[in-house]
């Protein structure tokens, strides 16, 4: 009787999920896995989202003005290492940097999670080490006046900006000049060499303006042309501070200019809170709906019931296993992908009957009503879908995971309707048959 | 229950909430949240359970210098203050001037955000709005390309489209209602679950005009042909999935609404309300605008 043939998947379905109950679990799972000793590739935790651990995003705007617009991409790509450099000293988790569009500007977003003092966070990302040299043209007036090495602000110099800056620098260290002052020596990479060697050579016997952060620190007269890429500045710096400002230039000087736009710090006691709210919301409304199609469908509301449980522990075993960061709007999308999931089954079940009503055997009817539903299910779903992925590429990154968690649910929802109920339907009118 | 003879009813019970919609709307506007608009939300929690409100207001106004901060307290000792955006320099001399005053005085969540970035979002969600909407129409365009008797294809997609809207201007319509009675902001959140909405309040249309559109298959050729009979056996045929359906989402979500963490509320109450707009329009506003609409063209 090959009609009647047990389907066999089912049981690999409730093995399975039978397994992810386990692996969702994570106090039991970490037993698990130290028990049979598995690798540790196998023991994952769970990543929630800033809003859930705490911490901070920071939205940056990158000041491009400055920059030649062929040059741009290079720029925002360094600027991004750069911080991402900077951000890794602070032994935050993971710490994500990446750069974000935002029409005509570029938007550069550090995001910290579980960072305890944001505070020093921001000053250390902040911190523009922004090293350049200047070309310096002394105007007529000061051609009388013969002092005047350190007039950063007298208008008898003026300023002409060059393109060697803090981006062309290879390494520094902190050296001493001969009468045992501390100097920072910086060495350019081929193509700052390249430029330093052109700017010396153009200003021999002239002053040269090196600037830090916008505010002139020496400026030395060249003697002659330098190649090889290596030169001293020797500001009035301590010992302390020729070895920070060193330390910023190893860490790469930022390419270009950065402004804080916005921050946004969610405390850890806070987002522990909205965490475990969220889940017992998430176990209440679960229980509910349960409740109800077990209590309006009776027989069928629990095979609706399993089904729906399969697909939760499947669904979840699949964000741990990606794995998705859950943030709280993330949950939230599950949690209503849980609600919709019925949807299918309750599709399939009001089709069923129909067929039954038309007097086809169970078999036969279960068959017809899939048949008849799938349309349904596909159509009624496929407009979630577009706004899920519409919204997972507009949005930010909170709302990202609501948007990705509602995919993923919705298309496990379908997955689970052809396969888990069809499955436990099919299972449960053979035993009934077997019965009579 | 005869939806179609009753239809009057229903078109005029929606009139009436999209028309008090849009006078909410244009008379209360909404309530933008710092995320559109640029701005501080600051939220804290003083030990000192004496301290109230007002006390928070002066001594935060002679820190800042800000006149226009509001203060919401929730509980527990827990306060929410906003202000204009203020630099992390700001922040930190606020909340030390705050500890001096108060003592003990933690801080939950601080987010400052510049008005450019609210001005950015908004930009990206009126594309992210407009392309969703269009992807529908084609969607709908595409899987009602086979119906053309005894209404046009392009008629069905139509009526879907303005259902969808009735389904979004009424929770507009509530927050902006919301947002006069008791000061209650839109956000990112309230602008993602309206672009839910557009998706999930359509799939109820699209299950019932399925099956108007199977029915007419099986019944257009036999003589004695009614549009109004075979959209009420539709309509019966598919209201018991329809109601249920969105009634278990809405228990899905509900406990976040009522006990869920405070940053879902809102976007927890536009869910539901667009899901149960969503649902009773499907059944009783776009099947009855179909039959009105095609016997209009007979006449």
């Amino acid at each position: 009787m090959n009609k009647n043939k047990f389907p066999t998947y089912i049981i690999f379905i409730i093995l399975l999920a039978i397994l992810a109950g386990f692996f969702d679990y994570q106090p039991i799972w970490s037993k698990v896995v130290s028990k049979i000793h598995l690798p540790q590739v196998f023991l994952r935790d769970w990543r929630l989202g800033l809003d859930l651990v705490g911490g901070s995003i920071l939205t940056y705007n990158i000041d491009l003005n400055e920059v030649a617009a062929t040059d741009r991409d290079s720029v925002v790509n360094g600027l991004r290492d750069v911080i991402e450099r900077r951000v890794n000293l602070f032994g935050v988790t993971e710490p994500q940097v990446y750069t974000a569009e935002a029409g005509e500007d570029k938007h550069l977003i550090v995001e910290l999670a579980g960072i305890k003092d944001i505070n020093q966070a921001i000053e250390m990302i902040g911190e523009t080490p922004l090293l350049d040299f200047r070309e310096v043209e002394i105007l007529p007036a000061a051609a009388t006046s013969s002092a005047g090495q350190f007039a950063g602000e007298d208008s008898n110099y003026k300023f002409i900006p060059t393109n060697l800056t803090g981006r062309y620098i290879k390494s520094a260290q902190v050296d001493f000049d001969n009468f045992g002052k501390s100097v920072v020596s910086i060495s350019f990479t081929d193509e700052g060499a390249k430029i330093f060697e052109d700017l010396t050579g153009r200003n021999v016997g002239k002053p040269l303006a090196i600037f830090l952060d916008n505010e002139p620190i020496e400026i030395p007269t060249v003697q002659e042309k330098i190649s090889g890429g290596n030169a001293q500045i020797s500001g009035n710096f301590t010992p302390a501070s020729a070895r920070k400002l060193v330390e910023r230039f190893n860490a790469g000087a930022l390419p270009a200019p950065i402004e804080l736009l916005s921050q946004q710090t969610i405390g850890a006691s806070l987002g522990l809170d909205s965490l475990q709210k969220t889940i017992f919301c998430g176990i209440i409304g679960f229980i509910l709906v349960i409740l109800f199609i077990i209590g309006f469908y009776r027989g069928f509301g629990l095979i609706a019931s399993l089904a729906l449980m399969i697909y939760a522990v499947l669904t979840l075993g699949i964000f741990k296993v990606i794995p998705v960061t859950l943030t709280l709007s993330g949950i939230a999308g599950f949690i209503l992908s849980i609600g919709m999931a019925v949807d299918a089954n309750v599709l399939i079940f009001s089709r069923m009957r129909e067929e039954l009503k038309k007097g086809l055997p169970k078999r036969a009817a279960i068959e017809e009503g899939f048949r008849r539903a799938w349309p349904s299910i596909r159509d009624s779903n496929i407009t979630t879908i577009i706004i899920a992925v519409i919204l997972f590429y507009f949005a930010t990154s909170f709302v990202k995971g609501f948007a990705l968690t509602l995919f993923i649910g919705v298309l496990m929802s379908m997955f689970s309707a052809i396969t888990v109920s069809k499955g436990l339907l099919e299972m449960f009118t053979k035993n009934k048959e077997k019965q009579k | 229950m005869d939806i179609i003879k009753y239809r009057n009813i229903f078109f005029i019970f929606s009139g009436i909430l999209i028309l008090a919609s849009i006078f909410a709307f244009s008379f209360f506007g909404v309530r933008q949240g710092i995320d559109l608009v640029g701005g501080t939300n600051w939220q804290i929690q003083i030990k000192d359970s004496a301290v109230k409100d007002s006390d928070l207001k002066s001594a935060l106004g002679e820190i800042s210098g800000y006149s226009d901060l509001t203060i919401k307290y929730l509980a527990d000792g827990n306060f929410i203050v906003k202000f204009p955006s203020i630099s992390e320099e700001n922040h930190q001399k606020y909340y030390q001037g705050l500890k001096e005053k108060f003592g003990e005085v933690s801080e939950l969540s601080f987010e400052s955000i510049g008005p450019t970035i609210g001005q950015e979002l908004r930009q990206k969600f009126i594309w992210a709005f407009t392309f969703g909407l269009l992807s529908i129409l084609l969607y709908i365009a595409w899987a009602f390309r086979k119906v053309s008797y005894p209404v046009k294809s392009w008629k069905y997609g139509l009526i879907v489209i303005l259902s969808a809207f009735h389904n979004i201007i009424i929770p507009c319509g509530l927050m902006a209602f919301l947002g006069w009675r008791q000061g209650i902001e839109i956000d990112t959140n309230f602008i993602v679950a309206l672009m839910f909405i557009l998706g999930y309040s359509i799939n109820d249309t699209i299950v019932v005009f399925d099956r108007i559109r199977e029915n007419l298959f099986l019944t257009h050729n036999k003589g004695n042909f009614d549009f109004g009979v075979t959209i009420n056996s539709a309509i019966k045929q598919t209201i018991n999935r329809s109601i249920n359906t969105s009634l278990t989402t809405v228990l899905a979500v509900s406990p976040l609404y009522f006990i869920g963490p405070l940053s879902l509320k809102y976007f927890m109450l536009t869910l539901v309300s667009g899901i149960i707009i969503g649902t009773y329009s499907s059944i009783f506003i776009a099947s009855p605008l179909l039959y009105v609409w095609h016997h209009k063209n007979k006449k």
